[in-house]
């Protein structure tokens, strides 16, 4: 199978093309304001590298950054409608009562309490009004909003509700997308919420962006499927990232760890991806990236997505030396994609990492003559604390005392030597493009929660019967039946509740169907 | 009334607050975010809670109970209306021909240190600088009110409906704790808890007193060694009282559930000073028990305290996950709840560890 993995970030896009388990080239290009450029360009470069015709290529695997860039730089967010089923409960918190101002007011604040929603064991809340979410759809179509999020107490127990309600706002509303929060989150009504709205408010870019992707592939003359990478280091079809676009919060992190993990083979490490402004720290665990047990931020914004447990400091190849001796500091503020431009090396007035790293000898880009007049103390000194940034950051990224080798990818790569402190570091071929490769090998995955009472079937049953519906929901997402493993299994009991329900979560994964 | 004495709670205040009663919560006590959140609406809608020492209200005035009672996962999917706690509490009001002065938490630990503020803001009335617990306990007989021999176990249930239940007579502790999970659950398993009035010299003798800003304290203690990036663990320490058990990694957690409640063990491996060492701890809700190489060190009603080792962020049960690298802290529990009339409700018996009695934690006391 030929794949091309594709990692869009804020500065660069990376590509690879892959054949089988074996990495025939790697590329990293500028990325570029209208996306579809750059990516062309990516394709078109690797392409080439690799010597692959275009039509020969099976599969194209993208991750990007974009979805999550916009939310935290408040750019091209559609005004959206947050529409939430649970009156009379849940009155006392608004939707968004815990946005950031200036996020709420980028999307218009538009909030719609109705009546609707579940109980925990599936008894209605309050019975759906159809006149009540008339009138609401009548006034958000008055507003001219076209992106809606529905969500209801207890959908990712029974969605039914949020369907009813989206059937009845889309009958008022035919140009509206509607965003159900059972389609995205787990239980935890805020933050399922505010997944949906963020969902929502990025559908009108997603649609532009996904739409790009699919022309710059086709342009390159590729005929095969195009995917895009979730944040959980798994696939999603592009029709199905069109809707979803909040799925790829993330998937930067988890594709460079994944890659990391794929290119030097070893399951058990640190990860350092250091980019242009900032290194990226995080622990493998059997090849996956640890994920984050506490509620993870987006732009402000509380969700409980399964994120990758990353530290992140401010050290890139593009970071800052100002001082010197003992005073020297580096970072965290960047030159960023001007490095190009700034960076002693490239003509430039500002003294950076990449100035540093090349001073020393331990990188060859640039115009070295740049950097010759450097005072070998001052070179030495930002040397040792650039290391001891990341002995630092390494030992907070440490899950057990016991030594595990240290993994360093990215294009920031170059500032890290032989070792870290006593940390032997492992550089792995293509390790700069590790993000584009940990795409290219992203896996399909299918995933189910449910609640069950333990007093009709044994709990042995219900995680059977989670299992099995887990499996199901890959094999309809295209992943090879026979390839299918059980990689994450949780039941929580639902403490202080007699009758013995519990919570179960199943996710399923495996290797993309290519046939 | 209530003249000079306490202060005003501030929005500022509430971030510590819900932290510190989190750490208080020993594992249990639900997640207080939702409850600030709530606070602090109110607040910004302009509601005003004074925070009075337990000196404060003279004998005969009447003090008022709160709480949400339900299974934390439903509290933070089927948040409430918002004015359950004072339905329930206005229903006892009704019965008794009774008018509160002021309110007390019936739990610091947890989600239940905000119910009282947020009602008391609706109700106009101020909250009493302490509460029947010190800490978090799974049931309602374990309040120190209960367990020094409150008489009346009049109780009201309010759901998210209007839906107002006021249980008149009840037997014994034990069936109203059943009698109320029963109707909770028919509540949709979240519901606001209003307890009958209690005279403010019996609340004076049997309340575990400052614990409110004891809880503000401690929250206030880690966010500003977090902010100085000074070491958060001994700052916990220092404002608690207590003393450092273990710290270690988690490298297992089993569940299972009895009865309605989570049981189970969280296994750990020791770092730093405990490298080589096993530590385990009973957790029901709360933690119970911490054992260190199979010896008893700190167990309930002693305070339990599993913090993240470099955020000094507080873990509940059901946050406990392989990997994390924690802090367990021991605190003494206050004398209230460890008199030998305390320990037949809190002890470790009665959590269901017959061969384990009472053995006060052994610590050096942080020096003043």
């Amino acid at each position: 199978m030929l794949r091309i993995g594709i990692d869009v970030g804020g500065t660069n896009t990376d590509a690879v093309v892959m054949d089988g388990e074996r990495v025939k080239a790697g590329v990293k290009v500028p990325t570029t304001g209208d996306v579809m450029s750059g990516v062309v360009e990516a394709l078109r470069s690797v392409l080439k590298a690799s010597g692959v015709e275009p039509a020969a290529v099976d599969v194209v695997m993208i991750g990007t950054t974009h979805f999550t860039n916009a939310v935290v730089e408040r750019r091209n967010l559609a005004p959206t409608a947050a529409v939430r089923l649970a009156l009379p409960a849940t009155a006392c918190l608004p939707p968004m009562v815990d946005w950031p101002d200036d996020l709420k007011q980028a999307i218009g604040n538009h909030v719609y309490m109705a009546k609707g929603g579940n109980e925990f064991d599936g008894r209605p809340i309050s019975e759906l009004d159809e006149e009540e979410l008339k009138r609401i759809a009548r006034d958000i179509a008055g507003k001219g909003i076209r992106s809606v999020a529905v969500t209801s107490v207890f959908s990712p127990v029974s969605a039914e509700v949020e369907k009813r309600a989206a059937a009845v706002l889309s009958a008022e509303l035919p140009d509206a997308h509607m965003t159900l929060s059972s389609d995205i989150g787990r239980l935890g009504l805020l933050e399922r919420e505010n997944a949906a709205i963020m969902n929502a408010c990025l559908r009108d870019l997603s649609r532009h962006v996904v739409q790009a992707f699919r022309d710059a592939i086709a342009e390159a003359g590729i005929k095969g499927r195009f995917y895009l990478t979730q944040n959980d280091g798994t696939l999603m079809e592009d029709s199905f990232a069109e809707r979803f676009p909040v799925l790829t919060f993330a998937s930067g992190p988890t594709n460079s760890m994944r890659g990391a993990a794929f290119l030097s083979g070893l399951t058990e490490a640190i990860v350092v991806d250091i980019g242009g402004t900032t290194a990226d720290l995080g622990s493998l665990k059997k090849g996956f990236p640890r994920q984050a047990s506490m509620v993870v931020k987006v732009g402000g914004v509380r969700t409980n997505f399964r994120m990758p447990d990353v530290f992140s400091m401010g050290l890139g190849g593009g970071s800052r030396v100002v001082g010197s001796g003992k005073d020297i500091r580096i970072g965290p503020a960047s030159v960023g994609y001007r490095i190009t431009e700034e960076a002693l090396i490239f003509g430039g007035s500002t003294l950076t990492a990449s100035d540093i790293a090349v001073a020393a000898g331990k990188a060859d880009f640039g115009d070295r003559s740049k950097v010759a007049h450097l005072a070998p103390d001052l070179v030495e000194a930002a040397q040792r604390k650039i290391l001891e940034m990341l002995d630092d950051a390494i030992d907070h990224a440490r899950i057990s005392p016991e030594p595990v080798p240290v993994i360093v990818v990215g294009g920031g790569s170059i500032l890290v030597g032989d070792a870290i402190g006593d940390v032997p570091v492992v550089k792995p071929d293509h390790f700069a493009v590790a993000n584009a490769v940990g795409a290219a090998i992203a896996q399909i995955s299918g995933e189910v929660e449910r609640v069950y009472s333990l007093s009709d079937i044994s709990r042995e049953e219900a995680l059977e019967d989670a299992r099995k519906k887990a499996q199901d929901a890959a094999v309809a997402a295209g992943a090879s039946a026979k390839s299918i493993e059980i990689v994450d299994m949780e039941d929580v009991p639902l403490a202080y509740l007699p009758g013995n329900a519990t919570r179960v979560r199943v996710k399923a994964v495996g290797e993309l169907n290519v046939g | 009334m209530s003249g000079e004495k306490g202060y005003v709670l501030k929005e500022a205040d509430l971030l510590p607050l819900s932290l510190g009663a989190a750490v208080l919560g020993t594992g249990g006590g639900g997640n207080p975010y939702v409850g600030r959140l709530r606070a602090r609406e109110i607040m910004r809608k302009g509601a005003s809670v004074r925070i009075l020492p337990l000196d404060a209200l003279p004998d005969d005035a009447w003090i008022g109970r709160v709480g949400g009672i339900g299974a934390p996962v439903i509290g933070i999917e089927k948040i409430s209306q918002g004015e359950e706690c004072l339905r329930a509490l206005r229903a006892i009001e009704e019965v008794t021909g009774v008018r509160m002065a002021a309110l007390i938490a019936a739990e610091i630990g947890g989600a239940n240190a905000m119910a009282p503020i947020i009602t008391a803001g609706q109700a106009g009335l101020p909250v009493l600088d302490g509460d029947g617990m010190g800490r978090a306990f799974p049931e309602v007989q374990m309040e120190t009110f209960s367990i020094y021999g409150e008489t009346s176990l009049l109780s009201a249930l309010a759901d998210a409906k209007g839906n107002v239940v006021v249980f008149k007579e009840l037997a014994d502790p034990l069936t109203q704790e059943r009698f109320l999970r029963s109707m909770t659950v028919n509540m949709g398993a979240g519901a606001g808890a209003a307890g009958a009035p209690l005279p403010m010299e019996f609340v004076r003798r049997t309340a575990v007193p400052n614990t409110v800003t004891q809880a503000i304290e401690i929250g206030a203690a880690i966010l500003d060694a977090r902010a100085k990036r000074r070491n958060v663990i001994e700052r916990v320490v220092e404002k608690t009282g207590g003393a450092l058990f273990f710290t270690g990694k988690i490298v297992d957690v089993r569940r299972e559930l009895k009865g309605g409640f989570t049981r189970g063990h969280a296994l750990l491996e020791g770092m730093d000073e405990w490298n080589g060492c096993e530590g385990r701890i009973a957790i029901q809700n709360e933690n119970l028990v911490l054992w260190v190489d199979g010896e008893p060190k700190v167990m309930v009603p002693d305070l339990i305290m599993n913090l993240e080792l470099e955020t000094g962020e507080p873990i509940t049960t059901e946050m406990l996950r392989f990997g994390q690298r924690v802090a367990i802290i021991g605190m003494p529990a206050h004398p209230l709840i460890r008199s030998e009339r305390a320990l037949q409700v809190v002890g470790p018996k009665a959590f269901g560890y017959p061969e384990l009695s009472y053995t006060p934690m052994e610590y050096q006391p942080a020096a003043e």
